[in-house]
């Protein structure tokens, strides 16, 4: 097995809402290998994003609460101080985000805005970095480097702003890159584009990386091992072909029978009864995908869900999956069952 | 006859600039598309950001002035009508928005938002007005009561409900929708588009559909428009344009599509760079030399493509 890079330990993230503390990500562990792509699905919502920012220490400290473990480079770090953890993030975790138009200083050149982190983390002469971020920038694929490294963001499309994001994560040779939704905010064509990239990149690099994203499709291109959560907690583990020949966790499942997906057209897709629960009308005892999943019967979910070891490597949260059923696959039966009766 | 029929529709926009903001050159954002609408069917126009697929849409419901070109609906060409005799067309199309927390106003209620065409089109006692209201909200799938509630007590699918049942308030022909669920997480897309599918059979409706998600557009479209920088690239239906597309932008906009089999994805991406080198050494059979779409060419009875 390879080395971890990062380990999540029951990290739980509340946040203050009139006095009270809610968890939005509840109880989650998971460990990041080198070279590995990670993802992690699920709507919007489900604690995904929480989970990033928690790793990153991003939150607003006020009103958020952390607790557990984010082990990294023999750290936790929870636990660090603002300056020991500015050490680390920028450097060893690079971050990606969603919105490249946002994600940029609209003020600083793009040769300015690569070097930035190196400044705070490396010590090199001037005409070091700047051979540094040309370099980066050819390897992210912009062809005229020399230009886009005296342009602005605003004079870039958005694909090109979003290969700069990478670059300046990349810009210290992390270890681990956090991609939050990096290719939400683009376009199909561009999407892939994108998508390739980080794919060569991650071969050339051996970085781990985690994904998050609502798409399933990105996942089935990009991930190794995909963490599919569900209101603050992981329902379900396993890698990329394993999950998506082989789902158990009836969100899972009802989540890939809801896609568009190119054998089906013009059937129905599936609908998720109701709604996500919000923080604080969320039942926490019990399965929580049950609400949703009605029809299953109460004794089939387990008192306190736990994830089992379906198959090797291959976790699922709560007893449910082994008797779930999609209520519209049955309707024959039914009435099979009715005219008998 | 076809319910819509756009005829070289052309929508620019001066550049202005120089001495006395002179225009000096345009924008050409639709540069002559056409494309006909059957009733009863649903029209995807499919193109990535820029493309001009939205500036068209708002063009058929008055929201954009055409340059030239003809929009006859039912016959009667649109661009031409003047304000008050447009007036007796706008009811029969109406237009789902992208984003439902800003195109509902945060300060009606529900009976008020989808009371608004009801208002201006029909005089209706209080009574019948409720009456009609009511009927559609349980239409749509939401409880009675949440007539009087307002739109931010509703999650996302609810209020692009609320954005379909005033949408539907004066019974239309044609609908269009303009990325209906693309802000929406994909269980929730799943319920809009198949309420869109529902309603539709219900009402007899036209949908002309406008996204740039090919996965969407492939589930709920019988006919397909490609567009590109303003023009179109291909048209056909819908297995023609997944199963057959001719055109190199089509292609590659067809090989974006994210692969949902784990195991074939460096295969998918050997398919992108095939396509990308076809698409720079082939340039030239499918743009002129300034870099325009050629014009649409019939290939069989239902299937186009621009290429010379």
């Amino acid at each position: 097995m390879k080395n971890p890079v990062l380990e999540i330990k029951d990290l739980r993230t509340s946040f203050n809402i009139k006095g009270d503390y809610y968890a939005a990500v509840d109880g989650v562990s998971i460990t990041v290998h080198e070279n590995e792509v990670v993802a992690i699905v699920g709507e919007s919502g489900c604690g995904k994003s929480a989970l990033a920012l928690s790793v990153m220490g991003l939150h607003e400290q006020k009103n958020t609460k952390l607790d557990g473990q984010v082990n990294f480079g023999g750290q936790n770090l929870l636990t660090l101080t603002r300056s020991r953890l500015d050490k680390v993030r920028g450097k060893d975790i690079g971050m990606i985000f969603q919105d490249p138009m946002t994600a940029l200083n609209p003020l600083a050149t793009i040769g300015r805005q690569i070097e930035e982190p190196m400044d705070y983390h490396m010590k090199l002469s001037a005409s070091e970095k700047k051979k540094r971020t040309l370099e980066l920038l050819r390897r992210v694929g912009i062809k005229n480097e020399q230009r886009v490294y005296e342009q602005y963001p605003h004079e870039l499309s958005g694909g090109m702003r979003q290969r700069v994001v990478i670059a300046i994560a990349l810009a210290c040779d992390p270890v681990l890159l956090l991609a939050d939704e990096p290719t939400t905010a683009l376009d199909v064509t561009i999407q892939a584009q994108i998508m390739d990239l980080m794919k060569e990149l991650q071969n050339q690099m051996k970085t781990g990386i985690i994904l998050i994203t609502h798409d399933l499709g990105v996942v089935a291109e990009m991930a190794d091992r995909v963490v599919v959560m569900y209101a603050g907690e992981v329902v379900e583990i396993a890698d990329v072909k394993e999950l998506f020949e082989n789902p158990l966790h009836p969100y899972t499942r009802s989540l890939l029978n809801s896609i568009p997906s190119n054998m089906e057209s013009k059937e129905k897709l599936h609908v998720i009864d109701g709604i996500v629960p919000s923080l604080q009308n969320l039942d926490r005892n019990g399965c929580r995908f049950a609400p949703r999943i009605a029809w299953i019967p109460q004794e089939d979910h387990e008192e306190t869900p736990e994830m089992h070891e379906a198959a090797p490597n291959h976790f699922v949260r709560c007893s449910c999956y082994k008797t779930f059923y999609f209520p519209e696959d049955r309707v024959g039966e039914r009435e099979y069952v009715a005219t008998n009766s | 006859m076809s319910l819509l029929t756009v005829n070289d529709l052309k929508i620019h926009y001066p550049i202005r600039g120089g001495f006395f903001r002179k225009v000096v050159d345009h924008v050409r954002a639709v540069d002559g598309i056409s494309f006909e609408l059957q009733p009863g069917e649903t029209y995807g126009l499919v193109g990535e950001s820029g493309c001009g697929k939205t500036t068209s849409g708002r063009a058929l419901i008055g929201l954009n002035k055409a340059t030239s070109g003809e929009m006859l609906f039912e016959g009667k060409d649109l661009a031409k009508l003047s304000r008050s005799e447009r007036r007796n067309y706008t009811k029969d199309i109406q237009m789902i928005f992208q984003d439902p927390y800003s195109s509902l106003n945060g300060r009606k209620n529900v009976l008020n938002i989808i009371a608004e065409p009801l208002r201006n089109f029909e005089r209706l006692s209080a009574k019948e007005e409720l009456l009609r209201v009511q009927e559609l909200v349980a239409r749509v799938g939401l409880s009675p009561e949440s007539i009087y509630k307002y739109p931010h007590q509703f999650s996302g699918g609810q209020r692009q409900r609320i954005g379909i049942a005033r949408a539907l308030a004066l019974n239309p022909k044609l609908i269009i929708a303009d990325e209906p669920v693309s802000a929406l997480d994909v269980s929730v897309q799943a319920q809009v588009l198949n309420f869109m599918q529902e309603i539709q059979e219900e009402f007899n409706l036209t949908y002309l559909f406008i996204s740039h998600d090919l996965g969407i557009i492939q589930h709920m479209c019988d006919r397909i428009g490609i567009m590109y920088r303003g023009r179109f690239v291909e048209e056909g239906t819908a297995d023609e344009i997944y199963n057959n597309p001719q055109h190199v932008y089509t292609k590659r906009l067809i090989a974006a599509i994210p692969e949902m089999n784990p195991e074939k994805r460096f295969e998918k991406m050997h398919l992108r760079q095939a396509i990308n080198q076809e698409y720079q050494t082939e340039y030239n059979s499918y743009f002129d030399k300034d870099g325009r779409m050629f014009d649409l060419k019939r290939i069989s009875d239902t299937h186009s493509v621009a290429m010379q």
